[in-house]
């Protein structure tokens, strides 16, 4: 039986990797990740985790560390912020690449310079590229329930996946959750797969040098392997849904129904963006709100058929491609374009490094997005 | 070339069986180029570690020479890795095995003096500190040579490279590896040549048996890269031993050893056979000799070796 704890969303991280029981966890401390890290060598201390923990000098490591000890078939996890996630991106394809499930928290925060110590997403969509699945969690119930959905679906798919939480709002935040057996969770999640070929029995090489054409093929699988993951999440958060009674689906509707705006938004500002959406209605705008959960493998489809009615979207987002507009919006966007009848979207950059995205900022937003603006270039939301 | 074997020191190598010297885990189809030292070193290396090694190899002139997809030419699992990141891929790969039980598994960075000296350098310090249950190798030519011959912080001083060219070759001396390698205080530390294979593999029988961190930094000549003729590799090795320039010496739980004396030959006679020193002046020469006989007083203090010299 599962039991209540309040718990912080680090801490609730470090009781998903408990659940999941991984073989190595390699840890290194930046705010605001490091409470997993440190709540993870208790776990592991107190003999409540069998994991070989490795405290690494820096997130390069870190990575260096789960990439290698997953090809031989090991579970593997980390967690980390901004600065240590970019460090760590060279590995980042080096795991997608050679298709090793490695799951990570990252807990977002802005990237230097000037440094900042608040949550924005530009250090994990920064990554987009990378070849790593990526979901964006709004509570620390979501976030301990998304890590362990993530092992059951990367080791189904051979992909790595990043969980993302944004950094103080949900790290720092103490919640009552619910916080499964590990009976539970073993029942939900299989052993990983083993994995062939690493074996002094049967040597072979991994990584070695190969021809453009190979290469290209092996990129091609990648991306195959990304459309499997769609339908592979739709079958864990079912299954999940089934065994634990908590449904999470790529996009997160609310009150979408008759909408003239929809608002979209990723991690915790979605939250801020339901309540701007209630005291909307109650003004007489009809307007609803999409939470963008999963952000890779992108549910373009998902995202055509739920934006269908609407008129208008109007992303929120805390991202921008500096030259070009918000990262969210772009993909959003390129999501949408073949429609015809598909709605306007407006673009509107707010809440960068963790400034409060607060209800009147959506709404804000939200009025100049029913007026029109914000389609052509990025509009900026709560900057004097 | 005279020199004093193996052994006359107190060296704890273990010396070589038959099974040992006949044991061939590299396979002739490899894509080294003539003469290379380090197709020979990991050649005589894997005799010393044996079938039940797992390889580890970050970018390097051994990415190519361990063969092309399909192909592999070590009869040993290889994981190839990022440039930087032998050292803790390698505590990736032990945690790994760890995990699942297996203990009678070597686990083997291989890293060249870039993946060493200088862009593995945090990662392999990390490693070495935390006692990592794994022997990290540096094959050491010198300089960058799988990109065309670049200085690493590894070329000699005076030394020609593409990036210190004969007009302003490398100033700086080589960065003194076996003495911040030890410095860290672990279990075992050697250098070793492919000139004196069983010397070479007397080490690493011995780092075998060694539990924690072990480091053994191989000289590996690279023809193109020192310009010299790929039928001299062994002859140029031999005299980077007996000249002085590289002390063979074992660090075997804190003590150091000499495993071979040198024989005190001019360090012209190294020096001519290479063309990348063959712009020094005779003072240039003259100031490489003094430092190469102040490093070596310095190792055989360290050592208990009386100098030879004097």
């Amino acid at each position: 039986m599962g039991e209540r704890k309040v718990l912080t969303g680090a801490y609730a991280a470090a009781e998903a990797v408990r659940l999941v029981q991984p073989d190595v966890v390699a840890i290194y401390p930046i705010t605001p990740s490091t409470g997993v890290a440190e709540r993870v060598a208790d776990l592991c201390s107190e003999g409540k985790m069998r994991a070989r923990l490795v405290r690494v000098e820096s997130e390069h490591s870190a990575i260096s560390v789960l990439m290698a000890a997953s090809a031989l078939g090991a579970r593997t996890f980390s967690a980390t912020s901004s600065q240590g996630l970019a460090l760590m991106h060279e590995v980042l394809h080096w795991t997608a690449g050679a298709r090793l499930p490695v799951v990570m928290v990252n807990a977002n925060r802005g990237l230097a310079a000037p440094w900042v110590l608040g949550p924005d997403h530009q250090d994990s969509l920064s990554q987009r590229d990378t070849g790593w699945m990526q979901v964006y969690v709004a509570s620390g119930q979501e976030l301990l329930d998304t890590v362990v959905q993530a092992y059951r679906v990367a080791e189904e798919v051979l992909l790595p996946c990043l969980v993302c939480m944004d950094g103080f709002y949900i790290s720092h935040t103490a919640e009552p959750l619910e916080v499964p057996s590990e009976e539970e969770v073993a029942a939900f999640l299989p052993p990983p797969p083993p994995r062939p070929g690493l074996d002094p029995n049967s040597p072979a090489a991994m990584g070695a040098l190969v021809d453009g054409a190979t290469y290209g093929r092996i990129r091609a699988l990648e991306h195959r392997a990304m459309a499997e993951a769609e339908e592979a999440w739709a079958r864990a958060e079912e299954e999940f849904a089934r065994a634990f009674g908590r449904s999470y689906a790529a996009l997160e509707g609310y009150r979408v129904e008759g909408a003239e705006l929809l608002l979209l938004a990723m991690g915790t500002a979605a939250s801020t963006a339901r309540a701007a959406v209630d005291s909307l209605r109650d003004q007489g705008v009809a307007v609803g709100l999409v939470r963008l959960r999963r952000f890779r493998p992108f549910p373009s489809g998902a995202l055509a058929a739920m934006v269908k009615g609407a008129a208008r979207v109007a992303v929120l987002e805390r991202s921008i491609s500096p030259g070009h507009q918000g990262i969210v919006a772009s993909e959003v966007r390129a999501a949408l374009y073949p429609a015809p009848e598909g709605p306007e979207v407006s673009g509107f950059v707010l809440g960068m490094g963790g400034q409060d995205v607060t209800p009147e900022m959506v709404e804000e937003a939200a009025k100049a997005a029913l007026k029109g603006e914000g389609r052509e270039e990025v509009t900026w939301v709560g900057l004097d | 070339m005279g020199g004093t074997r193996l052994g006359a020191l107190g060296s704890r190598g273990i010396p070589l069986d038959d099974e040992t010297t006949a044991l061939e885990l590299l396979e002739p189809g490899h894509a080294a180029c003539p003469g290379c030292g380090a197709a020979l070193a990991m050649r005589y290396a894997l005799k010393g570690l044996g079938p039940r090694t797992f390889l580890v190899i970050p970018a390097s002139c051994w990415s190519v020479i361990a063969g092309a997809w399909p192909n592999s030419s070590v009869r040993v699992p290889v994981l190839h890795v990022p440039f930087e990141t032998a050292a803790a891929a390698a505590s990736g790969v032990r945690a790994a095995l760890d995990a699942r039980g297996v203990e009678d598994v070597v686990v083997a960075a291989w890293a060249g003096d870039g993946g060493t000296f200088d862009i593995g350098f945090q990662a392999l310090s990390a490693a070495a500190e935390r006692n990592e249950d794994i022997i990290f190798f540096c094959y050491d030519n010198e300089g960058y040579m799988n990109t065309g011959i670049q200085r690493s912080s590894a070329t000699p001083r005076g030394a020609w490279t593409t990036t210190t060219p004969t007009q302003a070759p490398k100033a700086e001396p080589k960065k003194p590896i076996l003495e911040i390698m030890t410095a860290h205080g672990i279990p075992y530390a050697a250098t070793a040549t492919v000139a004196y294979p069983e010397d070479l593999i007397a080490k690493v029988r011995r780092a075998r048996r060694v539990k924690g961190f072990r480091f053994i930094h191989i000289l590996a000549p690279c023809p193109p890269g020192w310009k010299h003729d790929p039928s001299q590799t062994l002859r140029v090795t031999r005299l980077a031993v007996e000249t002085g320039v590289f002390p063979l010496v074992e660090v075997d739980g804190g003590s150091w050893r000499m495993t071979r004396v040198p024989a005190g030959l001019p360090l012209r006679e190294y020096l001519k056979l290479q063309g990348r020193f063959a712009h020094l002046m005779e003072h240039e020469v003259w100031e490489l000799k003094e430092a190469v006989e102040a490093r070596l007083r310095a190792v055989q203090a360290r050592a208990g070796v009386q100098d030879n010299k004097t």
